[in-house]
C-alpha cells in the first residue's frame, strides 16, 4: 500500500501532516530545478514547476535564529522558538527540546525528531 | 522610471484623532473624525472626495463600511491590506488613479479602538488562527508578532554584535522625541536602565522594545500636484513610492537581517532622484526596536550591521544628526494596530513646519516607511516640499 504522500487525493499540507502523524518528517524536492522546498507547496517557489517529490531529509540542521517566549508557569512556562536550517537548504520554525530555552544558541547542531505529529529538534548527540 | 509620476500627487490635508485612549469609540467613529478633519485641512469637504483607500486589521471588506459611513461614492477604491504598511502602499495606486483622471481627491484613512474595544487583541489573535492560519508556525506557539521580530533581533545580534543596549537606545530616542510631542501617549522619561530592566516578552525583546497598544485614527488627502497649490496648506509632494512583499512568515525570510525595505528604498529613492543623504527627516515603522535598526540599514542610512552603534551614539535622538520618528513613533506616540499612516502624517507635519517643539528646522524632504505582518510587507515613500520638485 502506498504511503499517504503518494496519494493525489489531498493537498500537500494534509499529506505532510499524515506522514508526521505516522512519525515521518518529509520535505519536498523539485524535480525540475533540484531545489528542496519547505513548507510543502503545490508549486515550486523557485521555478514554478509542479513536479515536487517527497523526500526524507537527513534530519540534521543548524539553529539559525532563536527566541525564548516568556510565559507564566500556569501558561506552560518559558518555551524556545527557533528557526532551524536543515542541511538540505530549507528553513523551518520549530523548537529545541531537552535543554533549557535559555541554553539554545544560534549555530548549535540539531537533529529532527517527530513528536505527536510535530517536528521538534534535539541537540545533535543528545540521547532522545 | 516614472519621471512624470514623481511629485505628480501631493498630500494636501492630514489629521489624527483619538491617539491614546478613547474608550467608548468604535474603529469607524475614530476613523470618521480623522477623515473629516483631514479633508477640512485640505480645504475640501467630504463631498469632494472621489477616491478612497483604507484597510482594517479585522474587517476584510473595510472600504464598503467606510464609504457607507462617510457617504462617499468613490470612483477609485483601494483596499489592499498588507498590514501596517498598507497606507503607505496605497500611495502608488492613488497616484496612478489621480494621474489617469480616475478621481480628483483621494482620502486615505484608518482608525482603530484596539486598546479600549471590548473585542480586543486576544480575540482577534484567536480568530486569526482560524481565518488566516499559519500551520507551519503556530504549533510552536510563537508570540506573534513579537517572537518573529525577536528572531530577527537574535540574528542581527549574532551576525553584527548588536547589543540589547543598542536596541534599547531606539526606545530611549523615541521617548525623548515623544516628550516633545503633546499628542504622544507615553511621555514620562525613559532611561536605558528602564528598558533593559523591563519585563522580557520574547528574548531579546522586552516590553519596552515593543510598540504601544493604543487607540487612534489618522487620515490624509491626496490630490494632483497642480491642484494642491490652491489648497490652504503647503503641499507635500510624493516624490517616490514603492512597495514590496518577499514573504509572509518569518520562517520564509531568506535572511532575517535583510528586509524587503532594501528593495523599496532603492525603488523609491530612484523615483525621487534622491539618496538617503538628501533626506532631512525620517519616519520608520518601529513596531519593535529592531525594526528601526533594520530599516536604517536597508533604506541606506547605515551600512549593514552598523545601525546599532549609530543609534547608540545618539544620532537619531533629538539634536542628533538624523531625526528619526520625531513624533515618538509606535514605541512612544501611537500604535493602534497599524501605524503606517502616522508615519506619513508626521512627515507631512514636519515638512509643513507644524511640528512645534519637535520641529526639525528647515526640513524639506522626508522619508516615511511602513512595515506589515512579521517583516513581511515593506512600503517606502519619499516626500518633499514644493521647492524639491
Amino acid at each position: 500500500m502506498p504511503g499517504a504522500e503518494e496519494s493525489t487525493m489531498t493537498g500537500v499540507q494534509a499529506r505532510h501532516q499524515v506522514a508526521l502523524d505516522e512519525g515521518r518528517f518529509l520535505i519536498q524536492r523539485c524535480e525540475a530545478c533540484t531545489c528542496h522546498v519547505y513548507f510543502p507547496r503545490e508549486v515550486c517557489p523557485h521555478c514554478g514547476s509542479d513536479r515536487l517529490a517527497w523526500v526524507q531529509p537527513q534530519g540534521l540542521g543548524t539553529v539559525y535564529a532563536v527566541t525564548t517566549v516568556r510565559r507564566k508557569a500556569d501558561a506552560g512556562g518559558d518555551v524556545n522558538v527557533s528557526l532551524i536550517d536543515l542541511d538540505e537548504g530549507v528553513r523551518l520554525m520549530s523548537r529545541v527540546e531537552g535543554i533549557a530555552p535559555s541554553d539554545v544558541r544560534i549555530g548549535q547542531r540539531v537533529r529532527a525528531r517527530v513528536a505527536d505529529g510535530l517536528v521538534v529538534f534535539d541537540l545533535e548527540g543528545a540521547s532522545a | 522610471m516614472s519621471a512624470s509620476l514623481r511629485g505628480s500627487a501631493a498630500i494636501a490635508g492630514v489629521a489624527t484623532f483619538g491617539c491614546g485612549e478613547m474608550p467608548g469609540f468604535t474603529d469607524i467613529e475614530l476613523l470618521a473624525r480623522a477623515a473629516r478633519a483631514a479633508v477640512a485641512d485640505a480645504g475640501l469637504t467630504l463631498r469632494d472626495i472621489d477616491g478612497l483607500c483604507t484597510a482594517s486589521a479585522s474587517a476584510t471588506m473595510w472600504p464598503m463600511p467606510v464609504a457607507e459611513y462617510l457617504g462617499l461614492r468613490p470612483s477609485f477604491i483601494e483596499g489592499t491590506m498588507l498590514g501596517g504598511s498598507s497606507f503607505i502602499a496605497h500611495l502608488m495606486p492613488a497616484m496612478l488613479a489621480l494621474q489617469a483622471g480616475q478621481c480628483n481627491a483621494v482620502l486615505v484613512c484608518y482608525g482603530s479602538a484596539q486598546r479600549s474595544a471590548t473585542f480586543g487583541r486576544r480575540e482577534l489573535v484567536a480568530s486569526r488562527r482560524f481565518l488566516d492560519p499559519q500551520p507551519y508556525e503556530m504549533p510552536y506557539e510563537p508570540l506573534l508578532p513579537a517572537s518573529a521580530y525577536a528572531l530577527a533581533a537574535s540574528r542581527h545580534m549574532h551576525e553584527f554584535g548588536t547589543t540589547r543596549r543598542q536596541l534599547a537606545a531606539v526606545a530611549v530616542a523615541a521617548r525623548a522625541w515623544a516628550q516633545l510631542n503633546p499628542e504622544a501617549f507615553m511621555r514620562e522619561p525613559l532611561t536605558m536602565d528602564d528598558v533593559l530592566g523591563s519585563r522580557m516578552v520574547s528574548d531579546p525583546l522586552s516590553v519596552r522594545d515593543c510598540c504601544l497598544v493604543t487607540d487612534g485614527a489618522g487620515a490624509f488627502v491626496l490630490v494632483r500636484g497642480d491642484r494642491a497649490r490652491d489648497c490652504p496648506k503647503p503641499p507635500v509632494h510624493v516624490l517616490g513610492s514603492a512597495t514590496a512583499v518577499w514573504n509572509r512568515q518569518v520562517s520564509s525570510m531568506p535572511d532575517l537581517t535583510v528586509t524587503a525595505a532594501r528593495e523599496t528604498g532603492q525603488r523609491a529613492f530612484a523615483m525621487a532622484g534622491f539618496e538617503p543623504k538628501d533626506v532631512d527627516v525620517v519616519q520608520l515603522y518601529d513596531a519593535f526596536t529592531i525594526n528601526t535598526l533594520l530599516f536604517l540599514e536597508d533604506l541606506g542610512f547605515c551600512a549593514k550591521g552598523e545601525s546599532g552603534a549609530f543609534v547608540e551614539s545618539g544620532a537619531i535622538s533629538p539634536g542628533g544628526s538624523l531625526p528619526v520618528n520625531t513624533n515618538g513613533g509606535g514605541l512612544s506616540c501611537v500604535h493602534p494596530g497599524m501605524y503606517g499612516i502616522f508615519a506619513v502624517i508626521e512627515a507631512v507635519r514636519q515638512l509643513r513646519g507644524e511640528a512645534g517643539e519637535r520641529q526639525v528646522p528647515g526640513a524639506r524632504t522626508a522619508l516615511a516607511h511602513g512595515n506589515g505582518g512579521t517583516l513581511s510587507s515593506q512600503a517606502t515613500a519619499v516626500l518633499g516640499t514644493q521647492d524639491t520638485l
